[in-house]
């Protein structure tokens, strides 16, 4: 599965589109790491708990995403996009979606 | 008066510890920018080459960063005032420059030849505690289509 955010994949011919796929995760931070951050708030700077838990959401949008092209005999997606947004108190969703299409 | 000497001292430990921890991350920051040169990367969609490509693959890079209590304390009291709140300019300026490091040095580690089409997203976490109006911290999401390019002949 080669991803893209470009509106083609370079230096391959797309045959066949496929239409719009998405994945989405919704994740609240862990009490553990929300203390951690806490502390690390005084200090300032970056907060690697958080880092991390927002790469991991995020690698499991894309997951669900190319699962998702997958099961529609999708070998790309193009142009992919991502967006985040806050749905409750310390919770996020992340979201990743693009076009499935076939390269040859 | 025990609340107010702990805000002193809060502040003027965080004053230093926040300064030294900036100014040691934008050393690393220059030195690690400096070793990318030669990895290309734009925000066009177009690959500024005719050579053909070989492979192509997305690449991301994240960080999440937060403001330190003195820091905070004073952009507080610019909000009173209104006006350009300076202690966030820098530390924006270090999470984006952050994350593009992130994902170019993704792109080298996997041989990459350039970073097209990049794109910044900014978006902010709410925090758990006062009813999610205070801000966690800060995302900075860098991400783009990382190319290589077939070699020469």
């Amino acid at each position: 599965m080669i991803l893209s955010n470009l509106e083609e994949v370079p230096g391959r011919q797309i045959v066949e589109f496929y239409g719009v796929v998405s994945g989405s995760t919704v994740r609240a931070k862990h009490i553990g790491r929300d203390f951690m951050a806490g502390l690390k708030n005084l200090v300032g700077g970056e907060l690697k708990g958080y880092t991390e838990l927002l790469h991991e959401a995020r690698e499991e949008a894309l997951a669900r995403m190319t699962q998702q092209a997958q099961s529609v005999g999708a070998n790309a997606v193009v142009n992919v996009r991502f967006s985040t947004s806050s749905v409750a108190q310390g919770a996020a969703e992340l979201f990743a979606y693009g076009t499935a299409v076939r390269v040859e | 008066m025990v609340d107010l000497i702990v805000l002193l001292v809060l502040l003027l430990v965080t004053y230093g510890t926040g300064r030294w921890f900036e100014q040691r991350h934008f050393e690393s920051i220059r030195q690690r920018e400096a070793q990318l040169l030669p990895l290309l990367t734009s925000t066009l969609s177009t690959i500024p080459s005719s050579a053909p490509v070989e492979r192509s693959e997305m690449v991301c890079g994240s960080v999440v960063v937060s403001l330190d209590y003195f820091k905070r304390f004073i952009a507080g009291l610019r909000g009173i005032i209104g006006g350009r709140i300076k202690p966030y300019e820098p530390l924006l300026d270090r999470a984006r420059r952050e994350a593009m490091l992130r994902m170019r040095e993704r792109a080298r580690a996997e041989g990459f030849d350039m970073v097209v089409n990049v794109r910044l997203e900014t978006s902010r976490l709410a925090s758990a505690a006062a009813d999610g109006k205070r801000t966690a911290g800060v995302e900075i999401l860098a991400f783009g289509t990382a190319v290589k390019l077939a070699a020469a002949g």
